[in-house]
C-alpha cells in the first residue's frame, strides 16, 4: 500500500525526522490560509498523487506570494496530472501540500528497502540526489553506497557514519545524518514499511546554520501487515487505486486490467501468468490477470465472471483451473451460476484439472450450456485465440 | 531416496485441529505419510483424527520423535510457529500460510542463522515425495513416483508441470514449492543442491516467475555445481512492468526482472528452457533423452 507525500512526511516527523514546515489544502482558499500559517515569503505547492515524476509534469510549483500559492493550487486541484508513472489518463489531483521553500545547498538520495538477496533491510545512499536512482545505479554504480542491517541488532551508529561519510555529510551534519537514518529505520520497522525512499534528502541553509531536511518521501507498506497497522491503514486513498481492482479484492479476487480481448479466470498467480503467456504465444492478447485464489466458491467464480465481463473489450473468457485446495465441481457450479445470472454472451473456454475434475466435467457437460472444454493448457490457449480471431 | 522428506519422516501439523490441517493431514496419510500428531495450543492432551494433540512443538517432538512439521496456522502467527518448530529441533518446517508479513520473515531468517533446519515457504503448496510423504496442500493424485525433481515458486504452475510430465509417463523424486514471497525460507539453490546429491533424481525442473534475481542467480550457481540436466521456465512474459502479479514477489521492477531476460540468461547458462508454459513436460523429456537417461 502506498501513501501520499504529505502523509509520509507527517509520519516521519512523528519519528523525529526533520521535514519542512507545511500543511495540506483541498482548495485555493485553504491553500492561502495554510501558507499564511506556516509563514515565510516563498512556498512550494506540491500536487498530492501517489505516482512519481510530478516535478517534470508540472505538479510542483514555487510561489513567491500568497496570491501565487492560490493560483498554483487552483490550477492543480481538480485536474489530472500525467507523469511517466500514471499512464496516459493521469491521476486526479484532489489536494496539495504547501511547505516553506528551502534554500537547498546540496541534494542526496537515501532509501531503505528489503533486499531480496540478503533478506534484510538495506540502506542505499548516494551523493547524487533528486535524480533517478536507478539511472545512477546503472551508469555509475560506484556512487551507490549500501549498508545491510542485522534485524536482531538494528541499524548501528557506525553504519550511519559510514554512509554519511561516503556521501559527503561531514562536520555538524554527520550527527544529524545518524539521527535521521536511525529514525527512518525505526519508522520502517515499527510501521511494517517495505520501502522508504527519501529523494531528495537535502542540506538546507537556515540563517547561518546548515540543516538536513527530507524534501520528498515515499513510503510503501506491507498489505499483509495492515491488520496490525491501523493508523497506516487509515491513510489508504482508494481514489488512487483502480476501482475494479478494489472491488475485486473485496471479493477475494486478485484482478489486474490489461489491454487485450481474452478474459482470464485462473487459480494461482503462477498459473494465471502462464495462461496469459500461453495466449500471447498463440498470438492472442489477454484482457486481464485474475487469480481466484484457493477455496473458490461458486459465488466467487460468478463475481470473477462479472468483473471480467465489465471490460467491454472481452470477446471470450479462458477459464483455467488446476484445483489443489480448490474443487473443480465448485468451479463448474459457479460457471453455470454465472452463465445463468449474468446472461453471458461470449464463449467460455474451460480447462479443469486436479481435485474432483471428473465431477466438474460432468456438471459442465450435463448443464446443457455451450462451454468449450479444453484438455490442457495448450489446447485451451489455442481454442481461445482461434475463437477471438474468428 | 528423495530430498528433505521421505517415508521415514515423522510429521506433525501445527494448527492441527483446524479445518485445512485436518483435511491435509488425512490426505497425506492416504499416500503413506507418517503423521504422528499435531500441535494446537490449549488442546494438549486431547486426540484428533486418532492422533495425539500437544500444546507445544517441544512436547510433540519429545513424545513422538517428530522431525518434520507442516505449519497450518494463519499468517500473523506463522513466523512464530516456525521458530517454535526450529527451537524444538524440527529439521524441516513447511509453512503453508499466504500473507506472512515481510518483516516477520526478515526476523525469522535472522533467527535461523546457525541453525540447520530447512524452512519451506511461506505461501507454498508444500513438499511431496510421491507415494511416501506429503506435507502440503497439493492434489496428491497427480504426483507419481519417478526420477525428476521439481522446484517452483508457484503452486498451481507446479501442478501444471506435474500433469504435463504425468501425460508423458514421467514422475517425481520430490516436488518442492519454495513459495511466492519476496523473503522466503528456502531459495532455489538450496533445493537444487539437494537434488544434485540425491541418487534417485535424474533431472531437475526449476519453475520461476517475474521479479527478483533468484532464478538467474540459481542458474549461474548451477552452471558449476549441477551435473544433472536442468530444465527452466519463467512465467510472466505477458506481465506488465510495475504491477504486482498476485504473488508479493512477482513484480517487474527492472529489465533483469522480466521473464524473457531470465529465460535468456538461463539458456546462456546452459539450461533446457521451456519458452512456452505448455511445453514444460516435453522439455523435461527432451533433456532426459538428450542425456541418454530415457
Amino acid at each position: 500500500m502506498n501513501i501520499h507525500e504529505y502523509q509520509a512526511k507527517e509520519l516521519l516527523k512523528s519519528y523525529g525526522v526533520p521535514v519542512p514546515v507545511g500543511g495540506v489544502a483541498y482548495s485555493d482558499a485553504q491553500a492561502a490560509q495554510v501558507a499564511e500559517e506556516i509563514g515565510g515569503s516563498r512556498w512550494v505547492v506540491k500536487a498530492q498523487i501517489h505516482a512519481g515524476g510530478r516535478g517534470k509534469a508540472g505538479g510542483v510549483k514555487i510561489a513567491n506570494s500568497i496570491e501565487d500559492v492560490q493560483k498554483s493550487t487552483d490550477a492543480m486541484i481538480g485536474t489530472r496530472l500525467v507523469t511517466p508513472q500514471t499512464g496516459p489518463e493521469g491521476s486526479l489531483i484532489q489536494r496539495v501540500w504547501i511547505e516553506q521553500a528551502s534554500q537547498i545547498t546540496k541534494e542526496f538520495y537515501l532509501g531503505f528497502v528489503i533486499d531480496r538477496g540478503s533478506q534484510r533491510i538495506t540502506l542505499i545512499a548516494s551523493g547524487e540526489g533528486g535524480v533517478d536512482i536507478e539511472e545512477v545505479a546503472r551508469a555509475t554504480p560506484e556512487k551507490i553506497i549500501k549498508e545491510t542491517v542485522d534485524p536482531a541488532i538494528g541499524l548501528l551508529d557506525f553504519q550511519c557514519r559510514k554512509v554519511a561519510t561516503a556521501i559527503g555529510l561531514k562536520g555538524k551534519l554527520m550527527p544529524q545524518a545518524v539521527k535521521l537514518m536511525k529514525s527512518i529505520y525505526r519508522c520502517m520497522r515499527n510501521q511494517d514499511a517495505l520501502q522508504a525512499e527519501i529523494n531528495p534528502l537535502a542540506v538546507v541553509a537556515v540563517g547561518e546554520e546548515e540543516k538536513l531536511m527530507v524534501l520528498d518521501a515515499k513510503l510503501t507498506f506491507d498489505d499483509n501487515a495492515l491488520y496490525r497497522q491501523r493508523a497506516v491503514k487509515e491513510m489508504r486513498d482508494l481514489a488512487e487505486e483502480d476501482p475494479k481492482e478494489v472491488e475485486a479484492s473485496g471479493h477475494g479476487l486478485n484482478y489486474i486490467a490489461l489491454d487485450g480481448n481474452i478474459g482470464c479466470i485462473v487459480n494461482g498467480a503462477g498459473l494465471a501468468m502462464a495462461s496469459m503467456d500461453a495466449l500471447t504465444l498463440h498470438g492472442g492478447r489477454p484482457a486481464n490477470f485474475l487469480d481466484v485464489g484457493g477455496g473458490a466458491s461458486p459465488e466467487k467464480v460468478t463475481n470473477a465472471c462479472r468483473i471480467v465481463l465489465e471490460d467491454r473489450n472481452v470477446k471470450a473468457i479462458l477459464v483455467n483451473i488446476f484445483a489443489g485446495i480448490n474443487r473443480c465441481d465448485w468451479i463448474a457450479k459457479g460457471l453455470i451460476q454465472a452463465c445463468e445470472s449474468l446472461n453471458i454472451k461470449v464463449p467460455l473456454i474451460v480447462r479443469l484439472a486436479g481435485t474432483n475434475v471428473e465431477e466438474g466435467r460432468r456438471i459442465l457437460a450435463e448443464s446443457g450450456l455451450s462451454f468449450i472444454t479444453a484438455e490442457n493448457l495448450d489446447d485451451a490457449a489455442t481454442k481461445a485465440v482461434a475463437i477471438v480471431q474468428g | 531416496m528423495s530430498v528433505f522428506v521421505d517415508q521415514t519422516s515423522r510429521v506433525i501439523f501445527q494448527g492441527f485441529t483446524g479445518e485445512h490441517a485436518t483435511f491435509h493431514a488425512q490426505d497425506a496419510m492416504k499416500i503413506g505419510t507418517q503423521v504422528v500428531g499435531g500441535v494446537t495450543p490449549g488442546k494438549g492432551g486431547t486426540r484428533h483424527i486418532g492422533l495425539p494433540v500437544f500444546d507445544t512443538v517441544a512436547d510433540a517432538v519429545r513424545e513422538t520423535g517428530a522431525d518434520v512439521s507442516g505449519v497450518f496456522v494463519p499468517p500473523p502467527f506463522a513466523a512464530d510457529a516456525t521458530m517454535e518448530a526450529i527451537d524444538a529441533g524440527i529439521k524441516c518446517v513447511v509453512v503453508i500460510a499466504d500473507g506472512v508479513p515481510v518483516h516477520d520473515m526478515v526476523r525469522l531468517q535472522r533467527y535461523r542463522v546457525g541453525k540447520d533446519a530447512i524452512v519451506i515457504g511461506p505461501n507454498t503448496p508444500g513438499i511431496i515425495t510421491p507415494e511416501a510423504c506429503k506435507v502440503g496442500i497439493m492434489p496428491s493424485h497427480i504426483y507419481k513416483k519417478g526420477r525428476v525433481g521439481i522446484v517452483s515458486r508457484s503452486g498451481t504452475l507446479n501442478y501444471e508441470a506435474t500433469e504435463q510430465m504425468l501425460a508423458l509417463g514421467l514422475g517425481q523424486s520430490t516436488s518442492v514449492g519454495i513459495g511466492g514471497d519476496p523473503v522466503n525460507g528456502t531459495d532455489f539453490v538450496t533445493v537444487l543442491r539437494a537434488f544434485e546429491q540425491d541418487p534417485d533424481t535424474d533431472a531437475i525442473v526449476m519453475i520461476g516467475e517475474i521479479g527478483g534475481p533468484q532464478e538467474v542467480a540459481a542458474a549461474r550457481w548451477a552452471k558449476d555445481h549441477i551435473s544433472k540436466p536442468l530444465v527452466g521456465f519463467v512465467a510472466g512474459i505477458a506481465a506488465p512492468p510495475g504491477r504486482r502479479m498476485g504473488h508479493a514477489g512477482a513484480i517487474i521492477s527492472g529489465e533483469s526482472d522480466t521473464a524473457r531476460a531470465k529465460m535468456d540468461a538461463m539458456e546462456e547458462l546452459g539450461l533446457y528452457v521451456a519458452r512456452n508454459p505448455a511445453h514444460i513436460g516435453e522439455t523435461v523429456l527432451r533433456a532426459l533423452q538428450e542425456n541418454g537417461i530415457r
